[in-house]
């Protein structure tokens, strides 16, 4: 639930993709295509702008490179219903035949581009090896070179040809499809389907065209149409600088023409800007269109896998045990009063998905409550609105969450920050996405402590020294000025219990503080939040899906289930005697785990080990 | 850091070396009636070949290749054909003017997305739809036809700017900032458009971060996060962005110069392959090269900052 989805970056073409290259959803998209209105519009503007090219010589009697000097930027009559350009040329019919030479051109550009780059990309990365290297580092050469000087360079040489100057263009802008069809192909060589095929004896050729041109069709598609885009736009430049063919009727040429008399007759401009523009804006528009559909249709799943839990049901008795003598000398203020708490998140369709229901918690000063569940019970998601840190469209709907009697359930983001590293601290599940890789871990922990208590950076210094010490680092001077990738999980994770209790917190948030930890640290870490807990006199509490950690810390347990709470009380009576079935289930799956884990645990616990995260 | 610096060097001379060898080469090989341009048509045979030996180009290619790279290494690129100017006195002046020009695009250009990426990404909403439509216009559109758009609109219908020439900053700085104004504005909307789109998609990476929940935990309000640890982290990603995007402006700037009649790199450039003016083609192209060598190497040392990894492996 945490975890970020990986996010295709828009904007440039080449981001396509291997995300997208791993779900081929060929046979459908045109269909769908067809259906989305963008992007039927754009395929109807690029048909029209085809066709009027095609058949050029039926929609006009004129032809386009006829001069009149009689006519020169004559205005439009009968039969020229756009005028004439600066040489007395038909405006119209340079305009149709233009699209022709112009759309041959991007078109020559763009199959060049496809053909070097598809099949190197399909070779470096199928064989890898020398190939890789070598097509690697041009392709990144090519790239790092700007395409006008090199057309220039190359019009020096061979002289005004456009058929030329897009076969060049095309061989530049080959990177673009040989890293899409490389990051495809690299992707999926080591599949293992394609090493059935191999099993199989069928050929290298086979394989790529069967199993690996399937996959990569769609991206190269897209990215042809941003290419053509592209190839449009580079030759119109080209013309326009007056380097192109003069003789050849194109968009381009008809701007260099027209540019000079853009005072006397603007429409000259206007119309092969109006063309240009039309076609490039159609081209982005079907390739974003495109991109969006496959990527949506990805989305699409995913959003019908998380669906697929058991129904909400309507307001469930929660089993709760009478305290036993641990909870009774519990007689601490009460800290945080949470009451018919349910969290919300906005769905795209504008309706709200309730992820927790009417869940009520009450802790008091001193208490270690735990939450436990399978991971989705929504237990995370309380503590996460607990802290007022719920994620991007997540809300809580109902309820309220009391915090010393002040209510905090929809307080803003400037309230929350007063009591958040002051009188409430979180320590997160997995160590090291948790800590900034672009800042040192000490400026992690004196920045905050400079910001909530108003300290100058020296004292916080020593203060975020003392508290790495405290929290069993062996050189904190060495770990302050380390970034996160210098250390260990293990490390990590005391770096952020150091972080967490800086402020000396009246509530400790622990979600899951010790799963992501191999298990000899596991033990370390437990006795550390237990002698903190002493030390400071907090209340915390602890989200596991672990019944060894509620067993070994807890006073009070409080069990999960899609959403609600279904059985709580003292840690040890829910221990030893279950009463929801739910539970029952939970603490023989978890010792059943437990016992079958047993030996290779603690067998070899290599400083490397993990157990399973949930 | 040092070894990493040493080795973007040595990347950067060697694209340098490399590129401009395979131009030499292959400017040369095509240079066989040159020296006929040059004397007109009238010229007659021994004229013709006087002129190349004159030129060198008697010579083996490889004789000129060395001859060619010796001087370029110590800062002579030999002079024009036409014209006898000296080549890097010809393009000094001009590369100044591009590069104010590109400079101040890209300067624009980073501000701008910044500040529209963030915004679009933390508050979503219709700077959001904004910047996606931007990216499109802004990549569909090419910059040229962007500058012929606001030539006709600001300087022709409504005349606020000086449509066409240039001042140097250092004759009249405002009429530096008349002329240079509408085209880095026509530079810097395609900039945006794949700056801001990328600036807007890694914040909303980053802020979906573990580590900004947990610096919020501490009690740093949003906006800090926001600024200090999204930013740094999203910055990478962008600043890629952007060194294409140098390299696409620079392109750019070639033809807008030619729409506002700006004495740039520009002029050079189509003057001389139009001619086949190869010394002048070749200084050209260096340039080039090493401007795109210099500022990777820029955008390089800046990801090794902003990324302790790079920085410490």
């Amino acid at each position: 639930m945490t975890e970020p989805t990986p996010l295709v970056a828009p904007g440039s073409p080449l981001e396509a993709g291997p995300a997208l290259a791993a779900r081929s959803q060929r046979v459908s998209l045109f269909g769908r295509l067809l259906k989305h209105p963008v992007g039927l519009g754009s395929l109807i503007v690029l048909v029209l702008v085809a066709l009027s090219a095609i058949f050029a010589p039926l929609l006009t009697q004129h032809d386009p490179n006829f001069a009149s000097v009689g006519d020169v930027l004559g205005p439009p009559t009968d039969g020229h219903p756009l005028g004439f350009d600066g040489s007395g040329r038909d405006v119209l019919s340079r305009l149709l035949y233009a699209g022709r030479f112009s759309l041959a051109g991007a078109l020559l550009a763009t199959v060049v581009a496809a053909l070097i780059g598809v099949i190197t990309g399909l070779i470096a990365g199928y064989y890898h090896g020398w190939f890789d290297t070598v097509s690697d580092w041009l392709a990144g050469l090519l790239m790092a070179l700007p395409g006008i000087v090199i057309l220039l360079a190359a019009r020096a040489v061979i002289g005004p040809s456009m058929w030329w100057a897009m076969t060049i263009f095309g061989l530049l802008l080959s990177p673009a499809y040989y890293r899409l069809v490389y990051a495809a192909v690299t992707a999926v060589r080591n599949e293992l389907y394609v090493d059935a095929a191999k099993v199989a004896g069928l050929t290298d050729a086979r394989i790529i065209g069967r199993h690996i041109l399937t996959v990569v069709r769609a991206p190269v598609i897209i990215q042809s149409a941003m290419i053509m885009g592209i190839a449009i736009a580079i030759q119109a430049g080209l013309e326009f600088l007056g380097l192109g063919d003069l003789t050849v009727p194109t968009w381009g040429n008809m701007l260099n023409d027209g540019f000079p008399n853009i005072y006397t007759n603007l429409s000259l401009v206007l119309w092969p800007t109006a063309a240009i523009t039309v076609t490039s804006i159609a081209l982005t528009m079907l390739a974003n269109t495109m991109r969006d559909l496959l990527e949506r249709s990805g989305g699409r799943r995913r959003r019908r896998k998380a669906t697929t839990r058991p129904p909400d049901r309507e307001k469930v008795e929660i089993l709760t045990h009478p305290d036993d003598e641990r909870t009774r000398r519990l007689t601490g203020d009460v800290l945080l009063e949470v009451r018919d708490l349910s969290i919300g998140y906005d769905q795209s369709d504008k309706t709200v998905k309730t992820v927790v229901h009417d869940v009520s918690l009450t802790v008091r000063r001193g208490e270690v409550h735990g939450l436990i569940g399978e991971s989705g019970s929504g237990k995370t998601q309380t503590a996460f609105a607990v802290l007022g840190l719920l994620p991007d469209g997540g809300h809580v709907t109902g309820g309220s969450i009391a915090f010393e009697g002040q209510e905090i359930a929809h307080a803003s983001d400037n309230e929350m920050s007063k009591l958040r590293g002051i009188k409430m601290a979180y320590i997160p599940q997995e160590p090291m996405s948790n800590l900034d890789p672009a800042f040192t871990i000490g400026s992690q922990l004196v920045e905050p402590m400079m910001v909530t208590r108003q300290i100058s950076k020296r004292e916080a210094t020593q203060k975020a020294l003392d508290l790495l010490a405290r929290v069993g680092i062996p050189n904190p001077k060495r770990t302050f000025a380390a970034y996160p990738h210098q250390v260990s999980g293990g490390m990590a994770q005391r770096v952020l219990i150091a972080g967490a209790v800086s402020c000396e917190p009246d509530l400790l948030i622990a979600d899951e503080p010790t799963t992501a930890l191999d298990v000899t640290v596991q033990a370390e870490v437990l006795d550390l939040l237990r002698s903190l807990e002493d030390e400071f006199h907090m209340a915390v509490i602890l989200v596991t899906h672990n019944f060894g950690v509620v067993a070994d810390i807890c006073d009070r347990v409080s069990v999960m289930r899609d959403g609600r709470i279904v059985e709580t009380g003292p840690a040890r009576s829910i221990f030893y005697a279950p009463r929801h079935e739910y539970t029952k289930a939970l603490l023989a799956d978890i010792l059943e785990e437990d016992h079958a884990r047993g030996p290779l645990v603690t067998g070899t616990p290599g400083p490397e080990q993990r157990i399973g995260s949930s | 850091m040092l070894m990493f610096i040493v080795r973007r060097i040595v990347a950067g001379i060697v694209l340098l070396f490399v590129s401009t060898s395979a131009t030499f080469l292959l400017l040369y090989l095509g240079s066989g009636d040159i020296a006929r341009n040059i004397l007109g048509q009238q010229a007659t045979q021994e004229a013709i070949e006087a002129k190349q030996v004159e030129l060198g180009l008697d010579r083996p290619l490889l004789t000129q290749y060395v001859d060619w790279l010796g001087k370029a290494v110590t800062g002579d690129l030999g002079a024009s054909w036409f014209t006898s100017q000296p080549v890097t006195e010809g393009i000094m002046a001009r590369t100044w003017v591009t590069l104010s020009l590109v400079l101040g695009a890209t300067v624009l250009t980073a501000v701008i997305s910044v500040a529209l990426g963030v915004w679009a990404a933390v508050r979503h909403g219709w700077v959001d739809k904004l910047v996606q439509v931007v990216s499109v216009l802004g990549f569909a559109v090419p910059n040229f036809l962007i500058a012929v758009a606001l030539v006709i609109v600001f300087a022709i219908n409504m005349q606020v700017f000086q449509p066409t020439g240039y001042t140097p900053f250092s004759e009249s700085p405002s009429g530096w900032i008349a002329t240079v104004t509408l085209p880095i504005i026509a530079l810097t909307i395609g900039g945006i458009a794949a700056v801001a789109a990328q600036v807007r998609g890694s914040v909303m990476d980053a802020l979906r971060r573990d580590y900004v929940r947990t610096l919020r935990s501490r009690g740093l309000p949003f906006n800090r996060v926001v600024f200090k640890h999204v930013l740094r982290n999203a910055a990478g990603p962008a600043l890629a962005v952007l060194a294409v995007q140098f390299i696409g402006l620079f392109g750019g700037a070639i033809i807008v110069e030619r729409v506002f009649a700006i004495p740039g790199l520009s002029d050079i450039g189509v003057t001389s392959t139009a001619q086949g003016d190869m010394p002048m083609v070749m200084g050209f192209v260096v340039v080039s090269v090493v401007l795109v060598v210099v500022v990777n190497l820029i955008i390089d040392l800046m990801q090794g900052w902003l990324n302790p990894k790079v920085r410490l492996s």
